[in-house]
């Protein structure tokens, strides 16, 4: 298909772009990487910076707060991942029946997907969620009972909630598309052999949207390690909410400690790699079959 | 037992009447093929029977009970499809395993008709592979294994063989015939390609624009086709149609005569004219022969060693007890 001229004339049009993205990865992770070997505290005329060895990075994962961050990480991607998926496969199923105003309804339910992390969480935050003036708390009061404190009581649960909801349509988008790849003679011949929609769900469309799960799993996995809009709105990292990305902000930006905080965002890299890693080989293995 | 009736069946999408109310019986045991140009509504037929779409009135009746509101898997019937729609992710095992294990039947029992059918249809290398590792002849016969394994009332083929190469459409058409033998179970079976409908039927069911045009064994269409659709669709090559005076002159509108039922020769005949596009298949060739005053090209068929090329005259006679003839409805005229 290529010709040897072609293919020499494609990798010269291309050379800018491969150069810039280049740039624009390894300059941050270069200077990433000199600063956590460093002893750097801008704030802090006292302390003389120099380099450290791994001394941040034996502080960093020594810190009383980094395994909790960790294991608030994967609780939030986790919780997240799961909803995500389950719910949108049921309205991905939804949406692909004919029904009236399919067009209008399929929008609607990829609108959340445009608003901006930041504004969802201050929406969900004073419109939803507001112990006093919030709609669940109306909704609490009608029914006589006690409105639930939702950021402070159910800090991790409310998180979820937003990052689900604004996650939820694109792991519909990519299920809907599936489910509508699916050939339809394959379903009828399961109903001719005798299958009840739930076999038929289970035997013929979920292996069939396997693919497709695994994709909206790598994919949101890499978005949700690096989330914080919706924490830094909503409880600042308080209440057991501190992931690892905030852990490094405060590091960062609280503590003015920039070699502390660098050390974390390698640690951080590590992380979202193996999670790479480990998801590639499954969608891997899935594309083979 | 496997005795299908159609009673007034309609069917309409919208306000597109595909199916105008029909009638139709297919005996048990039988094999009948549903032929007609695409689109002509031989797929939604066979679906009514199958269940997959409602009737918009009228009533099916399998084995003598009305079946017109049952769900597919009530109905005992088995489809094979046009697509196989196997499943990509089971191995042809899983796949022929499928149908018995929604019916909830014993594993040893499953085993057992999961090795009889692979046995018969020569799959038995193949059971631990996946569809998508077969050649599409193997597909088929994973398609009709996992029919076959239901020990249906009947079979519906839906073009099964549409997607295979010449040679392989031969070999299966040999085997689904056979099969229908051996297991004398009633088969529905839906073609455009008329070779397959006379090969296979014992009954045809020539079908345009839904509507039945003639039924009957295929040698009854072959030598008294009820109509002009009829007697030009089954037949390969077409039946020679001609209007004009050469119609008249055998009092019918159109008179029809078969490229086989037509003397050759290079010396005298009833017509003459003048050989176009002739096609050589070895044991026969056949000429397209320009007539005077006559519409179209003629077909003919002659030995495979009658020596004549473009250009030359040819004089032609038909066998006079072999002309249809028809009136200007199309209809035959007995
Ligand atoms: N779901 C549907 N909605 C509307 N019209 C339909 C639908 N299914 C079929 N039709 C129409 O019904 C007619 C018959 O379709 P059908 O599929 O039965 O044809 P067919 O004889 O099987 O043709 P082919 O040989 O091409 O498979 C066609 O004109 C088609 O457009
Ligand atoms: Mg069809």
């Amino acid at each position: 298909m290529a010709t040897q001229q072609s293919r020499s004339a494609a990798r010269l049009m291309m050379a800018p772009a491969v150069v810039l993205l280049l740039g624009w990865m390894l300059v941050p992770l270069i200077m990433t990487l000199y600063f956590s070997f460093r002893r750097y505290l801008p704030n802090r005329p006292d302390i003389e910076p120099g380099w450290v060895g791994f001394e941040n990075y034996a502080r960093f994962i020594g810190s009383s707060s980094f395994w909790p961050a960790v294991q608030t990480t994967l609780i939030i991607v986790g919780g997240v991942l799961v909803i995500t998926v389950v719910l949108g496969i049921i309205l991905a199923l939804l949406l692909d029946q004919p029904m009236w105003g399919q067009g209008a309804v399929r929008i609607l339910v990829i609108a959340p997907f445009f608003v901006m992390p930041t504004v969802s969480a201050l929406v969900w935050k004073n419109m939803f969620m507001d112990p006093v003036n919030g709609i669940l708390a109306h909704l609490w009061k009608f029914f006589g009972a006690t409105p639930v404190q939702w950021l402070s009581q159910a800090s991790l649960e409310s998180i979820i909630m937003i990052v689900s909801w604004q996650w939820l349509p694109f792991a519909t988008l990519i299920l809907l598309t599936a489910v509508q790849s699916l050939d339809s003679e394959q379903l009828e011949a399961a109903e001719m052999d005798g299958a009840s929609y739930l076999n038929r769900f289970w035997f013929i469309i979920l292996p069939h949207l396997a693919r497709a799960v695994t994709i909206v799993i790598l994919i949101q996995t890499i978005f949700l390690l690096s989330i914080f809009a919706e924490i830094f709105v909503t409880t600042g990292g308080a209440f057991g909410t501190r992931t690892l990305t905030y852990l490094i902000f405060q590091r960062v930006l609280e503590s003015q400690n920039i070699g502390l905080g660098s050390a974390g965002g390698v640690y951080a890299i590590i992380l979202a790699n193996i999670v790479a890693i480990f998801l590639m080989r499954i969608v891997g293995k899935n594309l083979d079959a | 037992m496997g005795r299908i009736e159609l009673k007034q069946v309609k069917k309409s999408f919208g306000d597109v009447t595909v199916i105008p109310p029909l009638d139709l019986e297919i005996e048990d045991g039988e094999f009948v093929v549903f032929v007609g140009p695409s689109g002509c509504g031989k797929s939604t037929l066979l679906r009514l029977i199958a269940g997959l779409e409602d009737t918009t009135d009228g009533n099916i009746e399998i084995d003598g009970s009305d079946a017109t509101g049952l769900p597919p898997a009530k109905r005992g019937l088995a489809m094979v499809f046009q697509s196989y729609a196997l499943y990509p992710h089971m191995s042809v095992r899983k796949n022929i395993a499928f149908p018995m294990r929604m019916a909830k039947l014993p594993k040893e029992e499953q085993d057992r008709r999961i090795e009889s059918a692979a046995k018969a249809l020569n799959l038995t290398d193949y059971l631990d592979r996946r569809p998508g590792q077969l050649s599409g002849g193997q597909r088929q016969r994973v398609a009709i294994g996992r029919a076959i394994v239901r020990e249906p009332a009947a079979f519906l083929f839906d073009e099964p063989l549409s997607n295979l190469d010449a040679a392989l459409r031969v070999g299966m058409r040999l085997e689904i015939s056979e099969l229908h033998k051996r297991l004398d179970t009633t088969m529905v079976y839906v073609t455009h390609d008329q070779v397959e409908a006379m090969t296979m039927a014992d009954k045809i069911v020539v079908l345009q624009a839904g509507v039945i045009e003639q039924v009957g064994s295929p040698l009854d269409l072959y030598r008294t086709p009820r109509n002009k659709f009829v007697a030009g669709f089954i037949g390969s090559p077409k039946m020679n149609l001609i209007e004009g005076p050469e119609a008249a002159r055998h009092n019918a509108h159109t008179m029809g005569i078969r490229p086989e039922h037509i003397t050759v020769s290079s010396e005298s005949g009833d017509w003459t004219g003048t050989v176009g596009v002739s096609e050589h298949l070895g044991s026969d060739t056949f000429f397209h022969v320009n007539v005077e005053g006559f519409g179209e090209p003629i077909t003919v068929r002659a030995g495979g060693d009658v020596d004549l090329h473009y250009g030359d005259t040819i004089y032609l006679t038909p066998d006079p007890a072999l002309i249809h003839r028809f009136d200007d409805k199309g209809l035959r005229i007995a």
